[in-house]
């Protein structure tokens, strides 16, 4: 059950519900709920889509695509219905924010649904939550309930003439449905496999019609922005990094938890003085910055800033927003590996580069780490790796390569003092032989 | 009224499923959820399940299959009554997840997707479950335990031992 934290250095404004019962939907109008959804059916879609634009509101699904240009996107026009869809998926190791929210604030998310249908034109969002939220998803459940029952959902929103519906689905468990196509092959009843890219889902979507597909923690934020303004909102970030956000901060801190910083907060900072620093008064040792994706960062890197274009600048991503914070008791072998098991349990199987490479590097690694390892293993793990990145149907593949290259790279020579520590006089293991002659 | 001969599911069930097949846009889209609450009710996606989920919606049996067979929470054979999973993902490594597990496979006397005798617990080892910020964490059916230690996992699976644990479906 999440325990709630905070800290002086929070700017709060998707956070600013939490703790308050506004599950509750009168506390929730009481705090200003479903004012911004009917200011959108008074103003309209070109006023939603200009002020989502101004926000400088990037996803924070991962990839940080902005907002307001991606609802853009959507044809005005279309013989088929269009669809919004929130992506609750959350399953990338490190990242609990959106637990939080639909926990805190369901009808934030409810409403937010409502403000992305009126700005393309659709009269039916879907509510997508992983099977595990099973808790989670009775509470939403309850808040959409609750809405149709005050006539906020349903034909004639607010009496204004306006329809929309909402319909929250369940998933059973599988991280590939967070990539936005096998969410949609999901939510359609299939296995959660990629779709083949182009068309977009801004074109042809979910049962073929145009979809918008926004990760819960950016569609919560926007009644938040229309009833602050774009630009007020955009002025609490960084230059193209509008607003805050949701950074769950876990590992070896004093004080774990989920806080709202805005874009561009030092990631020293939010370790040191939000998270209270490394616990039990260890050293630093990595920091895994945006879920477990993301290369990891050293312990002389974390003086940047936390928003999309400063991690990148480092040579990492923002991601998901999940800090994981490691002490220098950690083996880096050992935490390379746990990462990519993970990576491997979850491959949808479907290309080859995948499904192989996240095989091949979990054995190397298994075997380094069993103490069966050779030097040469660290140069295999980075070949595997490196030919994976950009060869594969969905971004998990890179997703799985990338955090494995950070670690054989920045580490190299603990890996390299694991092996030596080790011997066991296995013998050498060429790239060939572990990816098998003539491929 | 039922569209389907209703032969394994609670009429609350069968209710639901009725409902369930008629909100999307396609009957299809049901077939997830259904499978999940089908599965918390019988404890397990039986062969019946299948058959009974592919007339209620309209599909081969062999669709049902193909899907059933892609998400890791579903199972065609039974779990305890109360299924104890444990995460091991990077956050809950880092706070002990594995000592955790370690812990549980101890005191219950069970491995990896094993149920113990009497049928009431079953352990499954899981990949992050969304609750790393309050790592090391658990979830026993659909309840999460979170800030675990050793010592905390002992009092919850009394709890459920003595029938007393919260049992969200
Ligand atoms: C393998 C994989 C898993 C993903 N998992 C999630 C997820 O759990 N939640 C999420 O919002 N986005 C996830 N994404 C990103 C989505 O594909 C998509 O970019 C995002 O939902 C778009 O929303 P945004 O623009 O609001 O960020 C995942 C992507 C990949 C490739
Ligand atoms: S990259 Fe991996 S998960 Fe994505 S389609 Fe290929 S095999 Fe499936
Ligand atoms: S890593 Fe264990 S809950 Fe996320």
């Amino acid at each position: 059950m999440p325990t709630l934290v905070s800290h002086p250095d929070e700017v709060k404004v998707i956070s600013r519900r939490f703790g308050q019962g506004a599950a509750n939907i009168d506390k929730y109008i009481e705090l200003d709920g479903y004012k911004a959804v009917q200011q959108a059916i008074a103003e309209g879609p070109e006023w939603i889509i200009n002020t989502m634009k101004a926000s400088g509101l990037r996803g924070r699904g991962g990839a940080g695509f902005p907002t307001g240009l991606k609802w853009s996107f959507v044809p005005k026009q279309s013989e088929k219905p269009k669809y919004v869809l929130v992506n609750g998926d959350e399953s990338e190791p490190g990242t609990c924010k959106d637990h939080v929210i639909f926990r805190e604030d369901p009808h934030a998310v409810i409403e937010g649904t409502m403000i992305a249908g009126l700005a393309i034109g659709s009269k039916l969002g879907f509510i997508y939550l992983r099977g595990e939220y099973r808790y989670l998803l009775k509470i939403v459940e309850k808040a959409v309930a609750d809405a149709y029952a005050r006539g906020f959902l349903g034909k004639n929103i607010f009496g204004t003439g306006v329809d929309f519906d909402i319909i929250t689905q369940s998933g059973a468990g599988a991280y590939e449905v967070g990539e936005e196509s096998a969410l949609m092959e999901s939510l359609e009843g299939k296995r959660g496999v990629p779709r083949i890219k182009p068309p977009f889902p801004a074109v042809v979507g979910l049962y073929g019609g145009p979809t918008v597909i926004n990760n819960a923690e950016t569609i919560a934020n926007a009644p938040h922005i229309l009833l602050m303004g774009g630009e007020a909102y955009a002025k609490l970030g960084t230059e193209r990094n509008g607003g805050t956000r949701l950074f769950g901060i876990s590992g070896h801190v004093e004080r774990p938890g989920v806080y709202e910083l805005p874009m561009g907060y030092s990631l020293r900072k939010a370790i040191y003085e939000v998270a209270g620093g490394i616990k039990d008064g260890k050293k630093l040792k990595a920091v895994v910055p945006g879920g477990a994706s993301c290369p990891v960062l050293t312990a002389d890197e974390i003086d940047v800033g936390l928003d999309f274009d400063q991690m990148a600048k480092a040579g990492t991503m923002l991601g998901s927003g999940g800090i994981v914070v490691l002490d220098d008791t950690v083996s880096i072998v050992e935490f390379a590996l746990r990462t990519i098991a993970f990576y491997q349990h979850e491959s949808c199987g479907w290309c080859i580069p995948c499904r192989e490479g996240t095989d091949w590097i979990k054995k190397t690694l298994t075997r380094v780490y069993q103490g069966g390892g050779n030097k040469k293993d660290v140069d295999n793990v980075q070949y595997l790796a490196e030919n994976m990145m950009g060869r594969t149907f969905c971004p998990l593949g890179d997703a799985a390569a990338m955090p494995t290259l950070g670690f054989v790279k920045k580490f190299r020579k603990e890996f390299e003092d694991y092996i030596e520590g080790h011997k066991a006089g296995t013998p050498i293991i060429t790239v060939q032989q572990l990816v098998g002659a003539g491929h | 009224m039922s569209e389907v001969a209703n032969t394994i599911f609670s009429p609350e069930l069968a209710a639901r499923f009725d409902h369930l097949v008629t909100i999307y846009p396609m009957r299809r889209s049901a077939l997830v959820p259904m499978l999940l609450y089908a599965q918390d009710e019988v404890g397990y996606v039986s062969d019946a399940v299948v058959t009974e989920i592919a007339q209620r919606i309209g599909l081969l049996e062999l669709d049902v299959r193909n899907v059933l067979s892609y998400y890791s929470m579903l199972r065609t054979k039974p779990a305890g009554k109360y299924n104890v999973q444990v995460c091991t993902n990077i956050s809950c490594m880092l706070r002990g997840g594995y000592e955790i597990l370690d812990h549980c496979k101890a005191k219950l006397g069970i491995g990896h997707k094993e149920v113990t005798k009497d049928g009431v617990f079953s352990l499954e080892e899981v990949e992050c479950i969304g609750a790393c910020c309050w790592a090391p964490a658990m979830q026993v059916n659909y309840d999460f335990h979170d800030n675990l230690t050793t010592i905390k996992v002992d009092e919850i699976i009394e709890t459920y031992r003595a029938g007393q644990g919260k049992d969200v479906k």
